[in-house]
């Protein structure tokens, strides 16, 4: 393997480490859940990202063929990633029943503990609830 | 130096994986523990493929789609339970 893949094999593998000890210790040492569900979603998957990049260089050296395993993970850590956070913030808005939410604003409340004037005028009133 | 690296890896790899330990004891509601669950399991992915660089193999990928899979299914399920009060209605 020539010396300058090992060294980005070594350096992408030392980043992404660097950024997962990062976000677990954001799990640690923030105040509440909503700003502690920034670090691993956001540092962790960039860490895992890192990795899995360092791991398609790795066998690209060693085996001369770029696998696709790799991409595969990426693309679906990627993408699951947000879609988690999202349903884990929002588990946590219902089980604390909105307090400490700022007001909207606007003619209705939040979204998803009540639906807006249109969509209830238009939907039947036993749906009002999905999600 | 891949060596040296990967030996780094597995420290701070495993150093993340405490943390996580601690919080999904420590965490006070329900949901930082499925958070601390879900962080786990991104951190044993991670673990896996630092393995499969180190024995030169590529078997462990296929282990780390499906944890990557099953991590995913499993904190959407925890959160719909709770959401919800049932996972498929």
């Amino acid at each position: 393997m020539p010396f300058v893949l090992e060294l980005a094999v070594s350096l992408l593998i030392v980043i992404g480490a660097v950024f997962m000890l990062v976000g677990s210790l954001g799990m640690v040492k923030l105040p509440d859940l909503m700003s502690r569900l920034h670090a691993p979603t956001k540092a962790t998957t960039l860490g895992v990202g890192g990795a899995l990049i360092a791991s398609m260089l790795y066998f690209l050296g060693t085996d001369g063929a770029l696998s696709i395993h790799e991409v595969l993970i990426t693309f679906f850590l990627f993408l699951t990633a947000p879609v988690t956070a999202h349903l884990v913030a929002k588990a946590h808005l219902h089980a604390q029943g909105g307090a400490g939410l700022p007001p909207t604003g606007g003619g209705c409340g939040w979204s998803t503990f009540e639906s807006t004037p249109e969509t209830a005028a238009s939907e039947s009133p036993s749906s009002h609830n999905k999600g | 130096m891949i060596a040296n690296a990967l030996l780094f890896g597995y420290f701070a790899v495993s150093v993340a994986l405490l943390f996580n330990l601690w919080r999904l004891f420590a965490g006070p509601s329900v949901m930082d523990r499925v958070l601390a669950v879900d962080t786990m399991v991104i951190n044993v992915i991670a673990l896996i493929i630092l393995y499969g660089i180190d024995r030169h193999t590529s078997v462990y990928f296929e282990a780390a789609l499906l944890l990557a899979m099953f991590g995913f299914i499993s904190t959407v399920a925890f959160c719909r339970f709770v959401l919800r009060g049932d996972i498929i209605e």
